[in-house]
């Protein structure tokens, strides 16, 4: 026996590991395989076929939800990583103080409150503007989707921030740079990869929400995930797995970039 | 480059820094004046914590006094922002640009001072011949030796020409060959360049071989300014004389005090003449220090005597401890030679011989 503790060497380590692998791929994996079914059923198989992806694409409402989904996740995204990128220089570039911690937890706040009671709280509070103002446009979700991007965008900007070495801004300044030259010359290109990264995770996030999204809509105002519940509560047919299909592959493709990316950035 | 010794570069005047408020006040620098010259390198010396760090970073403008001014030609600077002060600094870290060349980096103070691009070529050019960079102008600092980031910094302090170049320990991340290489270096860019270096360490030995004039600071306090010559033959007082390489403290009666002189006699009853440190108030008793290299041992009777308690073999030289017949501790250095052992061996009785201008008495 090693003298150290070993979680792996543990009775029953590798059954475990292997259960948790199944439970959590197998249900995507029979999803992905049933987009291809000839049928029109979702649990038995017809033949491989290509053509719920097809009726996917000639449905105008899953391009309509698509297209309204990547416009709120796109402006959302670069909202919320601004002023993520604001918050963490203003929480890290700065000696520790009372309060501070407090700050943390405020930013990060859409973390710990539920979903649901956001989705309520935004409801109630948007239908006032929505009266005084006569406004009912997909503003109010691109406000949501930018408020609770927050804190997943703040998360790897912040993580990059504390790495950096404050004295290379120190040298900067020092070599006659003003503290705007030092921002845009050191910090700005030294914390890209922590943007990159929270620009590309707050797109993400905004692009999967479904309970906040469904609350703050109106009417005709369906992104992708809110529709597919939409059309699941009518019955399931394998265009829904299509769908699912790809837009696990575009989250999948996401990722990989913003891998290879924020490695050639270091 | 013209001497100009009498022209102060830097002047600090009673400045105190100070850390924290009410019960957790810290002084790092507690009414600290000294004068910096033109074209000098000029060494502030001491252990950490003793606020040498702290002084650099009010001179390049990381931290502001609390009281105090601090001029750089006759111009106070304190309350200057860093990218205000015609100051460079190379960081212990070296603080090199990573995503920046090596040419971008010895050029980026050029270019924030707005120079134009011609004019910052050929001046990194310069740069790069003077610290023999030449060849890596184009790759980035971290695939570069630590050694060669050394003098990267240094190039990218000096390229704009500051009128004070702060260096801040630069040498102590280097393995021991590279930093006596870069000590060499040091004083030849120094020479070379003209520009006032103020150099911060905790190597005593850095300290003598490199600079003009050191200042050896203690718990905020400068206890004494002077050429390494001063500082190691007529050391003020105790931690000074501590600090600074090895030495024999004694214990004797002090009289006839006249011209920087005294007659000191030891608790062996001899009386020799010594040196007196400036500010020494005159007392009946005081601490005499004697460098071991500046005794010898004999045979016969010494101006102290007492017994051989341990020898210690060093190649250059070996070390020869002395329980003195007053109780007290000393220790006597003798060059080697060859031929011969040192001559004596534990146990024997010994006398010393204290050199002439050998001791000097410490004002506390």
């Amino acid at each position: 026996m090693a003298s150290n503790f070993s979680i792996k060497h543990q009775p029953g380590f590798t059954a475990i590991a292997a259960t948790c692998f199944v439970v959590l791929y197998l249900p995507i994996i029979v999803l992905v395989i049933y987009a291809f079914n000839a049928a029109s059923s979702t649990s038995e198989w017809g033949g491989f076929s290509l053509k719920w992806f097809q009726s996917a694409y000639q449905n105008t409402q899953v391009i309509d939800a698509t297209l309204r989904s990547f416009q709120i996740g796109a402006i959302a995204a670069v909202l919320s990583t601004i002023f993520a990128t604001m918050a963490a220089l203003a929480t890290t570039r700065t000696a520790s103080y009372p309060g501070l911690t407090f700050k943390y937890a405020a930013i990060n706040q859409p973390l710990m409150v539920p979903e649901i009671v956001t989705g309520v709280a935004l409801l109630i509070f948007f239908s006032r503007i929505k009266i005084f103002t006569g406004y009912s446009g997909i503003g109010y979700l691109v406000a949501a989707h930018t408020a609770f991007c927050i804190p997943f965008a703040y998360l790897p900007i912040r993580a990059r921030l504390e790495n950096m070495d404050l004295t290379l801004e120190r040298a900067a300044a020092d070599l006659y740079a003003t503290p705007w030259k030092t921002f845009r010359r050191i910090t700005l290109p030294l914390l890209w990869p922590g943007i990159l990264a929270g620009l590309m995770l707050a797109f993400v996030i905004s692009l999967d929400d479904v309970v906040i999204t469904e609350f703050v809509k109106s009417g005709g105002q369906d992104t992708l995930p809110t529709y597919m519940l939409g059309q699941i509560r009518r019955g399931i047919t394998p265009e829904i797995n299509a769908i699912s299909t790809a837009f696990l592959l575009l989250s999948v493709a996401i990722v990989t970039l913003f891998f290879f990316v924020s490695r050639k950035r270091d | 480059m013209p001497d100009k010794p009498d022209r102060n570069a830097i002047e600090v005047v009673n400045v105190s820094k100070i850390f924290g408020s009410g019960e957790g006040q810290v002084a790092a620098l507690d009414k600290v004046s000294v004068s910096i010259r033109e074209n000098e390198f000029f060494t502030l010396l001491g252990p950490s914590g003793c606020g040498k760090t702290t002084l650099l970073r009010l001179i390049a403008g990381f931290d502001f006094p609390t009281a105090g001014e601090i001029l750089l030609y006759g111009q106070d600077i304190a309350p200057l922002p860093p990218f205000k002060r015609p100051v460079n600094t190379v960081f212990q870290s070296y603080a090199l640009f990573p995503h920046m060349t090596v040419a971008d980096n010895i050029g980026f103070g050029l270019e924030m001072l707005g120079k134009p691009k011609a004019e910052i070529r050929a001046r990194v050019a310069e740069m790069l011949k003077l610290v023999k960079m030449e060849a890596l102008a184009g790759r980035r600092t971290g695939q570069i030796s630590g050694g060669q980031q050394q003098r990267v910094a240094l190039a990218r302090a000096l390229a704009p020409q500051p009128k004070v170049l702060l260096l801040d320990e630069p040498l102590s991340a280097l393995d021991y060959k590279l930093r006596k290489e870069m000590q060499i270096e040091l004083k030849r860019l120094q020479h070379e360049t003209g520009i006032t270096f103020i150099f911060v360490t905790h190597d005593q030995e850095e300290a003598l071989t490199m600079s003009d004039r050191i200042a050896v600071m203690s718990s905020g306090k400068i206890l004494q300014v002077g050429s390494p010559w001063d500082i190691y033959d007529k050391p003020a007082d105790r931690f000074v004389a501590d600090f600074i390489g090895e030495t024999n403290f004694l214990t004797a009666a002090i009289s006839g005090i006249g011209n920087g002189k005294a007659r000191a006699t030891l608790k062996s009853g001899t009386t020799i003449e010594a040196t007196v440190a400036e500010g020494f108030q005159p007392k009946d008793e005081a601490t005499v220090v004697v460098r071991p290299e500046h005794a010898k041992l004999t045979k016969d009777k010494g101006d102290l005597s007492g017994r051989v308690e341990n020898i210690v073999y060093f190649g250059t030289d070996t070390h020869i401890h002395v329980h003195l017949d007053s109780g007290e501790a000393f220790t006597v250095r003798q060059q080697n030679t060859r031929t011969a052992g040192c001559g004596f061996e534990r146990g024997d009785k010994v006398g010393i011989m204290i050199g002439d201008d050998a001791a000097q008495v410490l004002r506390d």
